[in-house]
């Protein structure tokens, strides 16, 4: 057997304040405040209280959910309508903490213990986790999640307020630039996670169905567009581990 | 069912079960699985192929005020952003920082 590499230096302790000072310092913390400054102001826009405006952000943790939440409360739309859309704009989530799972948990994790971390779930929390867990201690990375989640969503709730105050000082074109972040910010931020094949081909592939299956107004086009472009892109992985074993 | 529902009832019911349930259902789905596992390589790039399509389809089919932005400008911020990204040596804060300045630049210069 050749020698194993030299593992690099793990991060032993202090997962949930490194967690912290990682999100802080992500490309979300930035785009976070400023996807709430907006989601604030479109509460206030369509009469919504402030505090409901926060707890949306502390209890539902979705954007684009959230969007679809205000803008379907009002008379003369269907709530059971309104409740499968949130439901489908979130699907992401699904597939998200399943891969999430076994990189935070241990042998001894009891179920309790992993309700919070998952709230915390979105996608900027789980790309922040998965770049860093390969250099924090197994033991240390659900704090790490932690800290990264209740950062975020700290900010987003803040920042939720901050948007419904001012939300009469801001320019019209403010509004379009928050709904915005959230586009820009997942694409270059799971480019920037993609290393292997495997990534990069499921969202290039998701980029290319996408669109295709929106169009054709196919029910659940983005649960279809993520498995089949996910299963195509599985798929060429395994085809190039076996022209290429080495890699 | 169309009237207006209490809001703070229909926070819970309709915003924060429906997206909630995902994670719930993930975490008993996930907790069982090996990290190294051929299962979690095929789940992680559904993953990553839903965020592409989230991707898609906000910028294709965008909710309210977004959808006052002519769809060319969105693609071009898209795009830009992302071309940012690759030259700025993969930073996610050049990506987001142009295309934001393309499509709120695009808008503005549009609205003249």
């Amino acid at each position: 057997m050749s020698a194993p590499p030299a593992p690099e230096p793990l991060i032993a302790s202090g997962g949930f304040v490194l967690g912290c000072r990682t999100a802080l310092t992500s490309v979300f913390a930035f785009v976070i405040s400023f996807t709430y400054i907006g989601f604030g102001a479109l509460c206030h826009d369509y009469g919504l209280s402030m505090g409901w405006a926060m707890l949306s952000t502390a209890l539902q943790w979705a954007g684009p959910a959230q969007v679809i939440l205000v803008t379907g409360l009002g008379p003369g739309t269907s709530l059971i309508e309104t409740a499968v859309a949130v439901s489908l704009s979130s699907v992401r989530l699904l597939p998200i903490v399943v891969a999430l799972m076994p990189v935070i948990r241990q042998e001894s994790t009891r179920l309790w213990q992993l309700l919070v971390p998952v709230h915390f779930m979105a996608v900027s929390v789980w790309i922040e986790t998965i770049r860093a867990a390969p250099r924090i201690a197994r033991d240390q990375r659900i704090a790490f999640c932690n800290g990264v989640g209740l950062t975020l969503l700290s900010i987003g709730v803040v920042f939720t307020a901050v948007g419904y105050t001012i939300q009469a000082l801001l320019p019209a074109v403010f509004a379009a630039g928050a709904m915005f972040m959230t586009p820009i910010s997942f694409l270059v931020s799971t480019a920037r996670n993609a290393r292997l094949l495997l990534d990069k081909l499921a969202l290039g592939l998701g980029l290319a169905i996408g669109p295709l299956m929106a169009y054709s107004k196919v029910d659940f086009d983005l649960l279809w567009t993520g498995i089949i472009a996910g299963t195509v892109a599985y798929g060429a992985h395994r085809l190039q581990r076996r022209w290429r074993p080495a890699s | 069912m169309s009237f207006a529902m209490e809001p703070y009832l229909a926070l819970l019911l309709i915003g924060f079960l429906p997206s909630e349930a995902w994670r719930w259902l993930g975490m008993l789905v996930g907790r069982g699985l090996d990290e190294n596992s051929e299962i979690i390589l095929w789940v992680r790039a559904v993953a990553t192929a839903l965020v592409a399509a989230v991707v898609a389809r906000i910028t294709l089919f965008p909710p309210g005020a977004l959808a006052a932005v002519p769809v060319e400008v969105r693609l071009a911020a898209l795009g830009l952003g992302f071309l940012a990204f690759v030259i700025f040596r993969r930073s996610a804060f050049a990506g987001v920082i142009v295309g934001e300045a393309v499509l709120i630049g695009g808008a503005a210069a549009l609205a003249q």
